[in-house]
C-alpha cells in the first residue's frame, strides 16, 4: 500500500476530486494549508508599501491507495491538478507499513 | 413655543430665557445634530484603524477610541472649553477658567454672535477635541499604552489642543485677530494631530520589526465601513460648522461631499499609476484626504474650488505615507501624512480660493479673486505656529508620560498582542472557528 499525499491549487480541488472518484478512489483526506515551492509567495500592496507573503493558501490531498492502483491514482491527480503555471504543487508517495479500519478491524488492503 | 424651543411658562428660567441671544431654533437643530454626526466620526474612526492594525491588537484601538471619548469629553467640559472659548486672558493666547465647568451657560461665547444656546456650540465643539486626540491612537497603533495614552490624551487636550482652538476658533484669538481662516479644523483638527503624531511617533520609536516585517492590515472591511462613518459624520463637522441651517451650510456640504469623491479619485489614479493596483484601501484613504483637505475651506470656497481641494489632498495623500519610510519615523496608521499633510494642502488652499461671494464674512479673500497673498501668508503663519507648538509640546507631554504613567509597552506585550496581554480579550475565536464540532 501506499500514502500518496498532493499540495495542489486549492481552486483546483474540485477536479481532482473528480477525476479520483472517477477512477473509483472510494476516500480521500484534504486540508488547507500553507506554504511555498520555487513560487515564493505573492505581493500586497497597502498605500503604496509592497508586503511579500511568503506562504501562499494550497491544499493537501492524502489517500491511502493499493500497490497497483498507484500509478494511475498519481496520474489522475497531475492531470487534473496541472495549471501550467508557477505553484500548481507536488505528488509524492510513501510506503505504508499497516493500515486498519476501525470500525471492523480489517487490517491491510481488504481496510481501503 | 417660542422660537427658543422653551414652552412660555418656563420662560422665567435662566437657559429658557437667554438674554441678548436670539435663539434660532432651525440653527439649534441642526447644531445640536451636527454634535451627535461628529461624534459618530470617533467609532467611526475606531474601525477605519482597527481594520488597519493586525489582529492581536485591534481590540486595543477600539478600546483606546471608546476611552478617549470618555476622557476628553470630561476634560472639556471641566476646563479645556473654557481655555478654548472663555474670555480672553490677554493677547488672545488662551482662554480664563471662567467658563470652567460649563459655567455662564448663559452667557454668550466670547467674540461670538450665535443664534444658538452656548452649550449646544460647547458639546458641538467638545466633539472636535475628541476625534482630534483620538487620532493620535493611529500613530501609536500596535505599541501604545492604554494608560499612558489616556494621560497623554488628558494633558494634550488641556495644552496643545485648547490654546490652538483658542487662536483659530476664537474670534479673540491672536490667529483668528489677524484674519486667519480655518472654517471646520483643517488647522485646528488635522495639522495639530498631524504634527503631533510626528511627535510622538519620534517619542515612542518603531515598532519591532519595522519596516522590515510585513504589518498588513488585518481587516480592510473594517477599514471601509469606518471610513463611510467618518465621511457621513463629516458633514457634520464641516456643514454644522456654519452654526446655523444656512445656504452656507449647504455649500459647505456639497463642498465636502465633492472633496471626497475627488480625494478618491486622485489617490487611485496615483497608485493605480505608481504600483499598478488601485486597492480598496487607497480608495478609503482618499476619501478621507479629500475631507481632511476640504476641512479648513468649505466654508470659503465654491464647489468647483472644491473638487479641486479635494484631489489635491487625495494626490498629496497617497505621496505623503510613503515619507515615513524615508525619513525612517514609524506613524503607524499614517495620520502625518494623511492629517497633517493633506491638512496643511487644504489650509493653503485657502488662501487661494477663498471669496466673500460664497463667505461675505471674510476680511481677506484667496489669490484667485485678485485680493493679494495676504491671506496665503497668515494661513502660512498659521501653519508654521500650529505645527510649531503641536509638535513641541506633544514631544514634551509624550516624555512626561513615559517617565512617569509608561507610554510604550514591553517586547513582551508587543510581541503577544495588546489585546491579550493589557486588556484580557481576543477580538476573534479563531481556534473555535476552525476546529468546527470538535471544539479544540
Amino acid at each position: 500500500m501506499k500514502l500518496v499525499t498532493a499540495v495542489i491549487k486549492p481552486f483546483k480541488l474540485d477536479d481532482v476530486k473528480e477525476a479520483l472518484h472517477a477512477i473509483g478512489v472510494a476516500g480521500m483526506t484534504v486540508g488547507e494549508v500553507q506554504g511555498h515551492g520555487r513560487q515564493r509567495g505573492h505581493t500586497e500592496v497597502y498605500r503604496g508599501a509592497e508586503y511579500v507573503v511568503d506562504f501562499v493558501p494550497k491544499v493537501r490531498i492524502e489517500l491511502v491507495v493499493d500497490d497497483r492502483d498507484v500509478v494511475r491514482v498519481v496520474e489522475a491527480i497531475v492531470d487534473a491538478a496541472r495549471t501550467g503555471q508557477i505553484g500548481d504543487g507536488k505528488v509524492w508517495t510513501t510506503s505504508v507499513d499497516e493500515l486498519i479500519r476501525i470500525r471492523t478491524g480489517e487490517r491491510g488492503p481488504d481496510a481501503l | 413655543m417660542t422660537s427658543s424651543g422653551c414652552a412660555p411658562a418656563r420662560e422665567d428660567q435662566t437657559l429658557c430665557n437667554l438674554p441678548a441671544m436670539h435663539i434660532d431654533a432651525g440653527d439649534t437643530a441642526w447644531v445640536l445634530g451636527s454634535a451627535a454626526l461628529v461624534l459618530f466620526m470617533t467609532p467611526g474612526l475606531a474601525l477605519f484603524y482597527g481594520g488597519m492594525v493586525r489582529s492581536k491588537n485591534v481590540l486595543s484601538i477600539l478600546v483606546q477610541n471608546l476611552a478617549c471619548i470618555a476622557v476628553v469629553s470630561v476634560v472639556w467640559a471641566v476646563a479645556a472649553y473654557s481655555l478654548a472659548f472663555g474670555p480672553d486672558a490677554g493677547g488672545g493666547f488662551i482662554g480664563t477658567l471662567h467658563l470652567a465647568g460649563l459655567a455662564h451657560p448663559e452667557l454668550a461665547v466670547p467674540g461670538l454672535d450665535l443664534s444658538v444656546p452656548p452649550l449646544a456650540f460647547a458639546a458641538f465643539q467638545m466633539m472636535f477635541a475628541v476625534i482630534t486626540a483620538a487620532l493620535l491612537t493611529g500613530t501609536g497603533a500596535d505599541r501604545m499604552h492604554f494608560n499612558g495614552f489616556l494621560a497623554l490624551a488628558a494633558i494634550w487636550t488641556l495644552v496643545v489642543y485648547a490654546p490652538i482652538a483658542h487662536w483659530v476658533f476664537s474670534p479673540n484669538g491672536w490667529l483668528a485677530q489677524r484674519g486667519v481662516l480655518d472654517f471646520a479644523g483643517g488647522n485646528v483638527v488635522e495639522v495639530d494631530s498631524g504634527a503631533s503624531a510626528l511627535a510622538l511617533a519620534l517619542v515612542l520609536g518603531v515598532r519591532r520589526g519595522w519596516p522590515r516585517e510585513a504589518m498588513a492590515p488585518h481587516s480592510l472591511p473594517l477599514t471601509v465601513m469606518g471610513a463611510g462613518i467618518l465621511w457621513f459624520g463629516w458633514f457634520g463637522f464641516n456643514a454644522g460648522s456654519a452654526l446655523g441651517s444656512s445656504g452656507l451650510a449647504a455649500q459647505a456640504l456639497i463642498g465636502t461631499q465633492l472633496a471626497a469623491c475627488t480625494g478618491v479619485i486622485g489617490w487611485l489614479v496615483v497608485e493605480r499609476w505608481q504600483t499598478g493596483h488601485a486597492t480598496t484601501l487607497g480608495a478609503a484613504s482618499g476619501a478621507v484626504c479629500g475631507l481632511v483637505a476640504i476641512t479648513p475651506a468649505c466654508g470659503f470656497v465654491n464647489s468647483m474650488a472644491a473638487m479641486v481641494i479635494g484631489l489635491v489632498g487625495g494626490v498629496v495623500g497617497v505621496l505623503a505615507v510613503r515619507v515615513k519610510f524615508r525619513f525612517g519615523y514609524d506613524d503607524s496608521l499614517d495620520v502625518v501624512g494623511v492629517h497633517g499633510a493633506c491638512g496643511l494642502a487644504g489650509t493653503l488652499l485657502v488662501g487661494i480660493f477663498a471669496t466673500k461671494a460664497v463667505n461675505g464674512a471674510i476680511t481677506h479673500q484667496g489669490l484667485v479673486t485678485g485680493a493679494g497673498p495676504y491671506l496665503l501668508g497668515v494661513q502660512a503663519l498659521a501653519l508654521l505656529v500650529t505645527i510649531a507648538w503641536a509638535f513641541t509640546g506633544t514631544w514634551l507631554i509624550a516624555q512626561l508620560v513615559q517617565r512617569t504613567v509608561g507610554l510604550r509597552v514591553t517586547d513582551a506585550v508587543e510581541v503577544q498582542g495588546l489585546d491579550t496581554a493589557i486588556h484580557a480579550e481576543s477580538a476573534y475565536d479563531f481556534a473555535s472557528m476552525r476546529a468546527g464540532q470538535a471544539g479544540f
